[in-house]
């Protein structure tokens, strides 16, 4: 069995936002600025497509969409044609597989697509769909189908416990969408100053507009092979996959793993796996790109990733260390809160954008940045997914 | 039956733990306790999730418990927009037992304390639908 090392070479994007254009036309929009991105690539040679999406089958009625999409994008995979769904992560969970496949020989070349069409002409559609994220049965039938109430308790929880400030969580926002501005992929190109978030139109207490990801249509793509092959296709320097993990401990509210709602310890478990399979600390990180699909949510990030100390968090983003110039720059393309969050290409966008940072051609560059980590949280908070990519295997 | 009735929408009609709608009509919010292993947990289960194991006991969720935080819901989900705006919290009952449910219109926004007591029980709504909320102690 070979131990091929793994490496990620190009990655492409459609226009996010508010699209006329179904989820296939996404799709194709992606993988073209993917292989664009690697001009050396036959398409033939491609062997695996993996296809991330949660919500393909209810809002773009496509069931079993790999091949549909294999079709589409010109190509005709022998190794593996598959979606993957784990909702918020599900372009992340397709990089991890694609890894093992590549790594145990399994496949060669894969690409990674990913997205949703979120916006449908009825709208009612949307907010039901929603319900079908969580443990429907129970957590949905009390009216929780939408994720800002969850979330709202979490920051509450926050602010009673450490003293988190409405400040700091807007910090976040100002934050990521100065970074998002120059982002022309992105759902939004416009910076907010803080009297704005503060002043917006409140969504759940602590919570309003500009704390919470937009409702976003877009597609993303990458393409992963082994060293050698990358070697091969592409003069840039080489990014590897250092490691992987992915953490679950519980599928509902009810059955919440941490002390309380913003103890976060299945990211502090996927945390402490990825550390020691990638051989380095919290510490290492030059950049990272971690799901800010609400401001409350980065910040209990930075902590139970080991940037900073628990309850810290909010003082940690507003004193400019997740900036450039900071500890560690997080969120260099505008984050969820910029960019938006269609499902299954959030992971995808997020090692796009790793791969321009370790390469030194990010719109935004973190001079001279070696390693990064990327991190998903999944459905109503039921799972942490994180990646870390080095220019070292 | 099943749970054609619960809550405001209910989306799963058959699940093996149905006689949790037959308790709730009857005035009782129960759940499920592993006679192999001796788990408990809510929602109730007809198989254990600890060992697998098919031999669960119904008992009560009875007493005070604690609320351990809340949200106000402006925006409804699709089939709940008449319901809002409502409030969602989370209470923690006798064995570690966590529940998520409504809080009673009868307690008033500014009444509403973290770590207050609460107590768990049925509610009917419109058109003989059952569910379950807190309610002042
Ligand atoms: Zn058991």
């Amino acid at each position: 069995m070979p131990d091929r090392k793994v490496c990620i070479i190009g990655g492409g994007m459609s226009k996010w936002g508010v699209r006329e254009a179904s989820i296939v036309d996404m799709t194709q929009e992606a993988a073209k600025d993917c292989f664009d991105d690697v001009p050396a690539l036959k398409r033939a040679d491609v062997d695996g497509l993996l296809f991330a999406s949660s919500y393909c089958g209810r809002r773009s009625f496509q069931v079993n969409a790999a091949p549909v999409m294999a079709e589409r994008i010109g190509l005709k995979p022998t190794s593996i044609c598959t979606r993957v769904d784990t909702l918020c992560a599900g372009g992340s969970s397709g990089i991890i597989l694609a890894t093992g496949l590549i790594r145990s020989g399994m496949a060669d070349i894969v690409m990674i697509a990913g997205g949703e069409k979120l916006y449908t002409p009825q709208r009612w559609e949307t907010y039901y769909s929603e319900l079908a994220s969580i443990d429907h049965d129970w957590d949905g039938a009390q009216g929780i189908g939408l994720p800002p109430p969850f979330f709202s308790m979490t920051a509450q929880e926050h602010m009673k416990r450490y003293g988190t400030t409405k400040e700091q969580l807007s910090a976040v926002s100002v934050k990521n969408r100065r970074n998002g501005a120059t982002n022309p992929k992105g759902h939004f190109q416009k910076a907010v100053t803080m009297e704005e978030v503060m002043a917006a139109r409140p969504i759940a207490p602590p919570l309003g507009l500009f704390d919470c990801t937009p409702v976003t249509d877009g597609c993303a793509a990458v393409l992963l092979t082994h060293e050698d092959k990358a070697k091969e296709l592409s003069d840039r320097p080489l990014v590897y996959i250092r490691g992987t993990a992915q953490a679950t401990l519980h599928s509902m509210s009810m059955n919440w793993p941490g002390e309380h709602l913003a103890d976060w310890l299945h990211l502090r478990t996927a945390a402490k796996k990825v550390y020691e399979r990638a051989r380095v600390g919290p510490g290492d990180i030059d950049v990272a790109q971690t799901h800010d699909c609400f401001t409350i949510s980065e910040i209990i990030e930075m902590e139970d990733l080991g940037f900073c100390k628990k309850g810290e968090g909010g003082h940690f983003v507003e004193s400019g260390q997740s900036d450039f110039g900071g500890e560690v720059p997080v969120n260099t393309d505008g984050g969820l809160l910029s960019c938006g969050h269609p499902f299954g290409a959030t992971g995808i966008r997020q090692a796009r954008e790793m791969l321009h940072q370790l390469q030194g051609r990010a719109i935004k560059q973190v001079e001279g940045a070696k390693i990064g980590l990327t991190h998903n949280l999944s459905g109503l908070n039921v799972e942490h997914t994180i990646l870390i990519y080095g220019r070292e295997p | 039956m099943g749970f054609e009735n619960f809550g405001t929408v209910s989306f799963t009609a058959a699940a093996k733990a149905a006689d949790f709608m037959t308790h709730l009509e009857a005035g009782k919010v129960m759940t499920t306790r592993c006679r192999n292993c001796g788990a408990s947990y809510f929602p109730p289960k007809a198989d254990c999730p600890a060992c697998l194991s098919s031999d669960v006991d119904w008992f009560e969720i009875k007493g005070q418990g604690k609320l351990n935080t809340y949200t106000i819901v402006n925006y409804g989900p699709t089939g709940f927009e008449n319901d809002a705006p409502y409030i969602l919290a989370l209470g923690e009952f006798e064995g570690g037992i966590q529940v998520l449910a409504r809080l009673s219109r009868d307690i008033k926004p500014d009444d509403i304390k973290v770590g207050m007591s609460l107590a768990l029980s049925p509610v009917k709504l419109p058109d003989n639908r059952v569910a379950y909320e807190f309610n002042k102690v």
